[in-house]
């Protein structure tokens, strides 16, 4: 097989992940896009250790351990999602912009409070 | 590689006549990035989850295109079966909106829009380039079978393995302090 195609793919792949990071709002699609990501960057390292041929096996042990690494980090990241959605009522990424540097300072006590009550 | 060898290698494998394994890989490509494509931009939430599926389960498949089953497998019970649950129990406990949500999209879509395509073609342009005329070897016994995972695994990776188990350990630790409620008179 041409290596071309595994490559490309993947490359594709991660472009479309890196499109959903950056334009979707709410934070679960957010997740679901890194998660094509890894995937892409999974299908890369299948691909050059089959290429290779290496005796350790090295890419497919690397993709193992992504897939691992890959479901504690929905685990944590799904969790944090929902403690924000608990205290804030939103998932939605736009909104969270507690820590945006203010043009003129005095006007946010509100988002403040509610962040402190929150830890 | 000097260039007559190249051109040797580029002959064997003959550049416009795709083997049956480079046709099965590219159908179930194309299939597997309109998945990626609709879950990137489709508007009702709980369809994102379910082409996500669809784009995790053809990446399966091109796995087990290039030999590697053990990996194929873990990535069907893992992702398909798992993280996809999970990302659907998020979209229910969030309470996501079940039909069409207009605003899943944020205001930065042309940006976005600018730098995927930019680094989508930057990356394939390298790639082919790099590429050109390399082949994998398919023949012979599969390299990723359970077999010879299981062996590498568990002779070379050991340490990574076990470090790897507490890092799950801690994240299920850390999973369960982030969503566990607090008390009222703690706060």
């Amino acid at each position: 097989m041409h290596l071309a195609y595994p490559a490309v793919l993947a490359a594709l792949l991660f472009a479309v992940g890196l499109y959903g990071v950056l334009a979707r709002r709410n934070a679960i699609l957010v997740l679901m896009s890194v998660e094509l990501m890894l995937n892409a960057v999974n299908l890369n390292l299948v691909a050059f250790d089959v290429w290779l041929r290496d005796t350790l096996h090295a890419g497919q042990a690397l993709t193992l351990f992504t897939i691992a690494i890959a479901a504690a980090e929905i685990g944590i990241g799904l969790s944090i999602v929902l403690m924000v959605h608990r205290n804030r009522g939103t998932s939605d990424i736009d909104r969270l912009r507690d820590t945006k540097e203010q043009p003129a300072a005095g006007e946010q006590p509100s988002a403040e409070e509610k962040a402190e009550a929150a830890a | 590689m000097t260039l007559a060898a190249e051109a040797a290698r580029t002959a064997a494998h003959g550049f416009l006549s795709p083997t049956g394994v480079e046709v099965a890989f590219l159908l179930v490509g194309l299939a597997t990035l309109g998945a990626a494509l609709l879950t990137v931009t489709t508007r009702q939430l709980v369809h994102a989850a379910l082409w996500l599926v669809v784009a995790l389960g053809g990446l399966a498949v091109e796995y087990l295109l290039l030999t590697a089953e053990f990996i194929a497998w873990v990535q069907v019970l893992i992702y398909v079966g798992s993280v996809v649950v999970l990302l659907l129990f998020g979209l229910m406990l969030t309470k996501a909106p079940v039909g069409r949500s207009p605003d899943a999209d944020s205001g930065n879509r042309p940006v976005a829009l600018a730098v995927a395509l930019a680094a989508a073609a930057a990356l394939v342009w390298v790639v082919v380039d790099a590429f050109r005329t390399t082949w994998i070897d398919l023949d012979g016994p599969a390299q990723g079978s359970t077999d010879v995972m299981g062996q590498i695994l568990f002779q070379h990776w050991v340490l990574p393995f076990e470090a790897l188990s507490v890092l799950l350990l801690a994240a299920l630790v850390g999973a369960i302090v982030l969503s566990r409620k607090k008390k009222e008179d703690e706060s």
